[in-house]
């Protein structure tokens, strides 16, 4: 995955509160088998409403969308996040991310930052005409008026975005540890290893 | 080992009892014992898994079935020769997820056989989920599986692949939540109606960061079928899992299903499942209580599944709303729907009806809808109603006691198992502008269909929708005798 240090420029002020993942990418997109061209289907029920943020020329090619509460929510498609990817967004703030949703985006690194309403509102507001900065090292969003916000990050997730590690590689050098609890906890509960049909 | 005896509830038991490795920055390393697999989420997974060489950790602990897109139509001929799946982007995700198991040994249930179904009846079905395991799938509906008391929640595709070859998930550990209903619930109350009050006393995100845990009378008393009901919809409330603690009924559910454990191994793992329930003196991290006495037949409205009424309201005017993004997503949401404040709810026709989905698929859901069909049909405006059992299995059941006949001649589709009309991945879709009573979780905008407009409710509230034509207060309607 692509490391992420800073994230400068413009941002979709979307807003919405429930922006679910049948929204981000509908059901109809997902019939795909790989991760790529997705971006054409992203927010497709809300680029049919006319003025919406996503065709607005001054929002082109932001790198950032601002959301309302609860972004995320609903189905665990990860077609979402390979669907922002692809549309260019690299990081989302909003006041709240649903739990599946905000692990499927920093697994793509796509960050989510997590900031009040009141400080959403505010760069809502600054993202109509300015740029946004996020500094993942420094945990800050700024505006160009001087607004500072220092958001708050999972540390492990901080270091995998900064370096852009491949989680999957990093937890198989831990397979003698993985081979130690099979034998320690299938000793106690051994009906656990019988998944297979008898 | 001070810690070890402090009382805990059912989560840590069972979060406790899977960590390969805790982390000082609190994450912690968690064993997967169960992962169930479907044709959307896991292609990229296995194309991951080849890029870099890797191979299935566990495959014996892996099972697959399709479901999302499979059609629920007729899948072979008379003279019984398979029948082609006419959209090729569906049939090319199927197709993978044949390839896919092959190719990394892992456990296919091949889309003919009698097993095959939704993956979330699938699972508590054959007794591949649980008590106590750990178990994932990529889907959002995992939930249903604690109705079980298995951990169980949905994860992305790079989850997927990550415990396709680990085995394992680094995880940081939920907060947890009390969900108490206590009381006897009123008549026609289903547990669909339990999920629905649920999900509208937490809000659509007020579960989000929780597992919650749903206890009292109410779900002592409720069968395994309601408990995966209400389970399946914790997600809606933003919970990424929610459990039921074991007890006699799940034994007695689980007890001889084809992949439970069997004789001295039986008991051993009933002894074990028992010490799982939440210890007297633990605490949970919010208590959510709800009287069950307020609990009454609820449909939605809106666009997110916390937009319930009773069936005897009316729309609500966005204007009482006193949240400003609330009340924008309100007017949204009735201009999507086609409603108008202060409407009675059951002054609004229905156009098709959905009986089914992993909430209400299994054999009391539709034996629920049959007893308020039977001796009935379906009212002239109703385009379209289908029944789509949750799998093979609970088809046959149903067929047993006669209740595809009762549908069949109520009006009634009776189809092959899968997700059909829930998603909109199958050629089962509701057309732009019509309004389908649906059992079914979800009523986002599209979900359906592009411009569908969805009303959830429960297979009985459904079946009395269909025989009416418009949404039906379900206690005003005879239930009636099925066998």
């Amino acid at each position: 995955m692509r490391p992420i240090g800073t994230i400068e420029g413009k941002a979709y002020p979307l807003g919405r509160a429930n922006i679910d993942t049948d929204i981000i990418i509908p059901a109809h997109w997902l019939k795909t088998i790989t991760r790529d061209g997705l971006g054409k289907g992203a927010f497709e029920t809300i680029r049919a409403e006319p003025g919406n943020v996503f065709d607005d020329a001054r929002f082109a090619g932001a790198p950032i969308l601002i959301a309302g509460e609860n972004y995320g929510c609903g189905s665990s498609r990860e077609h979402a996040a390979w669907a922002m990817a692809d549309l260019g967004i690299r990081a989302v703030i909003a006041p709240s991310f649903s739990d599946i949703h905000s692990g499927n985006a920093f697994k793509n690194g796509i960050l989510t930052v997590v900031l009040p309403q009141e400080q959403v509102d505010r760069l809502l507001e600054v993202a109509q005409e300015l740029p946004i900065t996020i500094d993942l090292e420094a945990q800050t969003v700024t505006t160009p008026y001087q607004d500072r916000f220092h958001f708050e990050i999972d540390p492990f997730r901080k270091d995998c975005l900064l370096k852009g590690l491949d989680e999957i590689g990093i937890t198989m050098e831990l397979d003698g540890a993985i081979a130690a609890y099979e034998a320690k906890a299938h000793g106690e509960t051994p009906w656990v290893e019988g998944a297979a049909a008898a | 080992m001070a810690t070890e005896s402090a009382p805990r509830t059912l989560y840590e038991k069972i979060w406790d009892a899977h960590i390969v490795q805790q982390r000082d920055d609190g994450t912690a390393l968690l064993y997967i014992d169960r992962h169930l697999v479907h044709e959307v989420t896991s292609p990229q997974a296995f194309d991951g898994l080849r890029a870099h060489g890797r191979k299935v950790r566990r495959p014996d602990l892996t099972l697959a079935v399709a479901d999302h897109n499979i059609q629920t139509t007729a899948r072979v001929d008379a003279a019984g020769h398979r029948l082609p799946v006419e959209d090729p982007e569906s049939a090319q995700q199927l197709a993978a997820l044949v390839k896919n198991t092959r190719d990394f040994g892992v456990e296919y249930i091949e889309d003919l056989a009698a097993e095959q179904g939704i993956v979330h009846v699938v699972g508590p079905e054959q007794a591949f989920t649980l008590p106590g395991t750990t178990v994932v799938c990529g889907d959002s509906h995992t939930a249903s599986h604690g109705a079980l008391g298995a951990l169980a929640f949905g994860i992305g595709t790079s989850e997927v692949e990550h415990v396709l070859a680990t085995q394992t998930l680094l995880l940081k550990r939920s907060k947890s939540l009390e969900v108490r209903v206590d009381g006897p619930l009123g008549p026609g109350v289903t547990p669909k109606d339990v999920a629905l009050a649920i999900v509208a006393a937490l809000g659509a995100g007020g579960g989000a960061g929780y597992v919650a845990e749903y206890t009292g009378s109410v779900f002592r008393e409720m069968s395994i079928e309601g408990r995966l009901t209400v389970c399946n919809m914790s997600i809606e409330a933003g919970a990424r899992a929610g459990l039921v603690a074991p007890d006699d009924a799940t034994f007695a559910y689980l007890q001889g299903k084809p992949r439970a454990p069997k004789d001295a191994a039986w008991d051993e793992a009933v002894a074990y499942w028992r010490s799982l329930a939440t210890d007297a003196g633990a605490t949970y991290d919010k208590v959510v209580t709800i009287d069950a006495a307020t609990i009454v037949p609820l449909v939605t409205w809106g666009t997110s599944p916390d937009d319930s009424v009773p069936i005897t309201g009316t729309v609500p005017d966005p204007a009482s709303f006193a949240d400003p993004s609330r009340r924008a997503a309100a007017e949204k949401s009735l201009a999507y729907m086609g409603l108008t404040p202060g409407q009675r709810m059951q002054d609004v026709t229905v156009d098709r009806i959905f009986i089914g989905s992993c909430t209400n698929s299994r054999i009391e859901d539709l034996r629920a809808a049959a007893a308020i069909a039977r001796g009935r049909h379906i009212a002239s405006n109703v385009k379209q109603a289908l029944v789509v059992p949750g799998s093979g299995l609970v088809k046959r059941q149903a067929e047993a006691e006669g209740l595809d006949r009762i549908f069949i001649e109520a009006g009634f589709e009776w189809r092959e198992p899968g997700c059909s009309m829930c998603l909109a991945m199958n050629p089962d879709k509701v057309p732009a502008g019509e309004r389908c009573a649906s059992t079914s979780n979800r009523n986002f905008v599209g979900r359906q269909g592009p411009g569908a407009r969805t009303h959830l409710l429960s297979p009985a509230m459904a079946a009395a929708a269909a025989v009416t034509g418009k949404l039906t207060d379900v206690r005003d309607i005879s239930v009636r005798e099925i066998a």
